[in-house]
């Protein structure tokens, strides 16, 4: 059966259609609002939810925190409630006061200088590392990864030969332990990550049943057994005077810890290669350790950057553990000072631990947002 | 005398051997996938392989740089033996040029860091010199502009082109082919196919999965037919086309050709 129609059986185009700038959309606020807020009944109704949740939590909030808060003040006097101030908000006077202690612990006054300058070193090497931009990277990295940790143990540990004083880690404290906690963690972490990961993919049976062995292992212990684990058990193996010092005890234990949670995110990013990448570098006579480090793993760690950086800010926030071993991070100093009895208020501790909040917070939102730029980047440079 | 059907012409000496492939046999698990494979590849030849998809052809072509072991047999490229030594095997490796049907360019790096990447880190020649020989087989192949960018950014038929003058920036005295046509968009088969015409009347010497069978006429000196992991027949280009022996070798002829 054929289709009767006027159509002809052949067409000609005779008209050229030239090339158009995309339709305009509607445009201007209300036509977003309509657009993205009040679309249909179900929207309409999460908007308003939403609105209202947020006007039920955030001024509270706002009052607390920004309205009603104490800045300055000598004792709890100045966060007390009294005629002027019926309902104190949280007591930052408190933080002011106790801010060096949260910062470098009991570390001597006198020395504090030397802390400063590694955390200006510290930064100063974070931000030649990470700047894609910033020149010569390749000595940026020997010297985050080399002068860098040489440096910073000579700086805050003493080296009383050159007229450093030694100063024990258990006078360290605050976020001067948290970075330092943390940063060993993450430069560990990395490479050991790697190694592991290459070893669990590897041909030879013995290194592959180690690495199994390493990473399952650690991976099925909370941290806080391995951080006992490393300050208690270490010490009934070892006599006392050779056991490694406290701090470096805790760090050990979270670097382990760490580059077990590495090596699985690194695999990932490994299965993610397609063999054909392997086979091509294998097929030009390169070497294993060549295929990996110039084919392979840059490809591996692009595709995973966003769980290696995950993982990054879940060890950060993870440092807070090494309280348990007697170690006074952050959130210990912060512990210990709100036991003061000079400034005893129903809100000292609120603005202590709003303070530990907020440092955590925009280190790690720091985090993020240098992994989401260095995402885009790469996505734009259709690297991918 | 064994049965050695695919020996070069009587007249070739033994430094005149590209490839020697002795009684080869391999298996995937329980499959036979080569079986007895006898095959000797004079320098200089050019040799199409084809024959029905799972026959083994690819992968005999990749036991030739070892991309692939086996359990029986000897493989001998270049004068030397494919053990399990990878001093070997990466020398071999070194010699031996490979173009993938899906193109395996780096995506991280851009077209002229793919072709200096192994010239430098291998041949360790000085940058500027990998950069100039690379320049010079991307001009062979007809894309010198594109040298900075990223094979994301090229068509499939110009990303195989980059990964043959990857390949030649080696400088490699062979040069395997697997299916180098089959993942591209019909248009750009051509432009593919006229390079490795080009590189053919070179006098490198050239093992070709295909199943172009023009271009097996034009430039092959023998033409191979393998199925079910065996040579089933090999001839020259045109007695193996127009007079094929083999009712396999028949009934596949018939197939692409109809």
């Amino acid at each position: 059966m054929t289709v009767q129609t006027d159509m002809p059986r052949l067409y000609l185009r005779s008209v050229w259609v030239p090339e158009l700038p995309p339709q305009r959309t509607q445009r201007g606020p209300v036509s977003w609002l309509r657009h993205n807020l009040f679309s249909s009944p179900l929207n309409v109704a999460l908007t308003i939810i939403c609105v209202l949740f947020i006007a039920w939590v955030v001024p509270p909030l706002v009052r607390f925190f920004v309205i009603d808060a104490v800045w300055s003040g000598t004792d709890r006097q100045a966060c007390l409630a009294d005629a002027q101030h019926p309902t104190p908000g949280a007591c930052f006077a408190f933080v002011r006061t106790w801010l060096s202690y949260f910062i470098y612990g009991f570390y001597p006054l006198g020395q504090r200088w030397r802390v400063n300058l590694f955390f200006l070193a510290l930064a100063f090497g974070i931000v030649w590392l990470l700047r894609l931009s910033a020149p010569r990277r390749d000595i940026g990295a020997v010297y985050f990864f080399v002068v860098l940790p040489i440096l910073s143990f000579v700086l805050l540990s003493g080296l009383p030969a050159i007229g450093l004083t030694s100063v024990p880690t258990s006078l360290w404290g605050g976020i001067l332990v948290t970075i330092v906690v943390a940063t060993v963690g993450m430069v560990v972490s990395l490479p050991f990550g790697i190694l592991l990961a290459l070893g669990r993919r590897s041909d030879m049976p013995v290194v592959k049943l180690c690495a199994v062995i390493f990473i399952e292992t650690i991976r099925g212990i909370p941290l806080i057994t391995v951080l006992f684990m490393a300050s208690v058990m270490l010490p009934l193996f070892v006599p006392e005077r050779f056991a490694p010092d406290k701090l470096l005890r805790a760090l050990i234990g979270v670097a382990l810890f760490a580059s077990a949670y590495m090596a699985e995110v690194v695999r990932g990013g490994l299965v993610a290669v397609p063999r054909g990448q392997y086979e091509a570098a294998r097929a030009l006579g390169l070497t294993y350790w060549r295929m990996m480090a110039l084919v392979i793993l840059p490809q591996a760690l692009r595709v995973t950057l966003p769980n290696i950086v995950n993982t990054f800010i879940g060890l950060f926030k993870d440092t807070t553990l090494v309280f348990v071993v007697g170690i006074f991070d952050l959130l210990r100093t912060i512990e210990a000072a709100r036991a003061d009895a000079k400034w005893a208020t129903p809100t000292t501790s609120i603005a202590g631990y709003a303070f530990a909040a907020v440092f955590y917070f925009i280190c790690c939102y720091g985090m993020s947002r240098y992994a989401r730029g260095v995402e885009a980047r790469l996505a734009r440079a259709g690297r991918r | 005398m064994e049965n050695r059907p695919a020996s070069p012409p009587a007249n070739v000496s033994r430094q005149d051997v590209a490839v020697e492939i002795i009684a080869l046999n391999k298996w995937y698990g329980e499959f036979h996938v080569l079986r007895d494979i006898n095959l000797t590849v004079a320098r200089g030849e050019r040799i199409v392989i084809c024959g029905p998809s799972g026959g083994g052809k690819s992968t005999l072509l990749r036991c030739i740089n070892r991309l692939e072991d086996w359990q029986t047999g000897r493989v001998i490229v270049d004068g030397i033996e494919l053990t399990d030594d990878p001093k070997q095997i990466l020398a071999v490796r070194r010699d031996v040029g490979m173009v993938f049907q899906q193109f395996n360019l780096f995506p991280h790096l851009t077209v002229l860091e793919n072709c200096t990447l192994a010239p430098v880190w291998v041949r360790r020649m000085p940058k500027q010199d990998a950069e100039a020989l690379a320049m010079k087989y991307l001009e062979r192949v007809r894309i010198p502009d594109q040298a900075q960018k990223y094979p994301a950014r090229l068509s499939g038929g110009q990303q195989q082109r980059v990964a043959i003058a990857r390949a030649l920036c080696m400088n490699p005295n062979i040069m395997l082919f697997d299916e180098p046509t089959s993942a591209l968009d019909p248009e750009m088969v051509k432009e593919v196919l006229d390079t490795m015409v080009e590189l053919a009347s070179d006098g490198i010497t050239m093992l070709v999965v295909s199943h172009e069978m023009g271009f097996a006429r034009q430039v092959a000196d023998r033409v191979i037919f393998m199925a079910d992991g065996q040579i089933i027949e090999v001839n020259e280009p045109k007695d193996f086309f127009d007079r094929p022996q083999h009712e396999r070798t028949k009934m596949f002829l018939q197939q692409i050709l109809q």
